[in-house]
């Protein structure tokens, strides 16, 4: 099957879930970042469990500092 | 109120702008925008709005000028080292535009004294490095029905995305709560490009212009990601998260609050 992962076209085997595609695109301190699917979040309870389809849409958004030192 | 011929001049090629004409000069010129930190961000977001006739500019920081600043932090001089941040920021602002106001606030934002603040300004732009500090804004923001935009930088990439009252998704949304400490590198543990820092900064000025004077689409509902290396931009859609515990109708947190601050962090000031 077909996903869309980060905006790529990338090939799965079919079956894949999310916490596999975690895995499998090597996604840095996972448990930090927050994951839609198909333009709604996944709650983190729901990885292992959520079996992505053909054609499905996924993003990883991850936590961002930078500028100044406020503190 | 009319234009001077000295204001008609300086700001001629916004008022050619069909998107912000006379009409949106003028209320760049009567708009109240608030800085939180004067680094990496809020350095070039400074210099464009003060440029762009923002009339009345606030800027929040409790820091010096650090020689390691300079790389990126271009409202500041080799010859401001030492001084702090927000009188330097303003006096390279108003050296650029002697028309506006500037408001510094030589002070940590925290939960005491945040909502005060904010609440004199039409927007606001975090422009500040840690998360406490970024929940703490979005908190503020949400409770006192303030614009915000927020934007993070790490390495050689950025990214950003604005919060509109009742328009989208706020910052909690996204994330819950902060990292814990350590867990997310920052600008100082892992470097960051200054031309990051201006774009990304600069793409918040933007923000701040168009929310004051109506021209095109803010990035409501959206966040957008800066990759310098693969030289791309994208825009995520965000939704809304129905049960957030500060933007929703099931909130929880009915005030700002500040969350805790490693003393590692503090020795390092
Ligand atoms: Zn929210």
């Amino acid at each position: 099957m077909k996903i869309i992962v980060a905006g790529a076209e990338k090939e799965y085997a079919d079956g894949l879930s999310v916490e596999d595609l975690i895995e499998a695109e090597k996604v840095e301190t996972p448990q930090y970042v927050t994951v839609t699917v198909n333009d709604s979040f996944l709650p983190n309870t729901e990885r292992t469990s959520r079996i992505l389809q053909d054609g499905d849409v996924v993003e990883f958004l991850y936590f961002m500092g930078g500028g100044a030192a406020d503190r | 109120m009319a234009f001077t011929n000295e204001q008609l001049e300086r700001y001629s090629r916004h008022i050619i702008l069909k998107e912000i004409g006379p009409k949106g000069q003028k209320k760049l010129m009567q708009a109240r925008v608030l800085i939180i930190g004067a680094g990496g961000l809020g350095a070039p977001a400074a210099l464009y709005l003060a440029a762009a006739g923002v009339g009345t500019i606030g800027i929040a920081d409790a820091d010096v000028v650090d020689l390691s600043n300079l790389q990126r932090q271009v409202i500041h001089s080799t010859a401001d080292i030492g001084r702090p941040k927000v009188e330097s920021a303003r006096d390279s602002m108003l050296a650029i535009n002697p028309e506006i106001d500037v408001h510094t606030y030589y002070e940590y934002i925290t939960s005491e004294n945040i909502s005060g603040i904010i609440r004199d300004y039409d927007f606001i732009l975090d422009g500040t490095d840690n998360f406490p500090a970024k929940f703490l804004i979005n908190d503020a923001c949400v409770l006192e029905e303030k614009p915000f935009s927020h934007a993070g930088i790490i390495r050689f990439e950025g990214q950003l995305m604005t919060y509109v009252p009742g328009e989208g998704p706020c910052y909690r949304c996204v994330f819950k709560e902060p990292p814990p400490k350590d867990l997310v590198p920052t600008c100082r543990e892992a470097g960051v490009i200054g031309a990051v820092a201006g774009v990304i900064g600069c793409l918040q000025a933007m923000e701040a212009v168009k929310y004051i004077t109506g021209a095109g689409d803010l990035l409501t509902g959206r966040l957008l990601t800066y990759d310098a290396l693969k030289m791309q931009f994208r825009t995520i859609r965000l939704p809304r998260d129905s049960h957030c515990a500060v933007c929703s109708g099931e909130r929880t947190i009915h005030a700002p609050f500040d969350y805790e601050l490693p003393s590692c962090d503090l020795k390092n000031r």
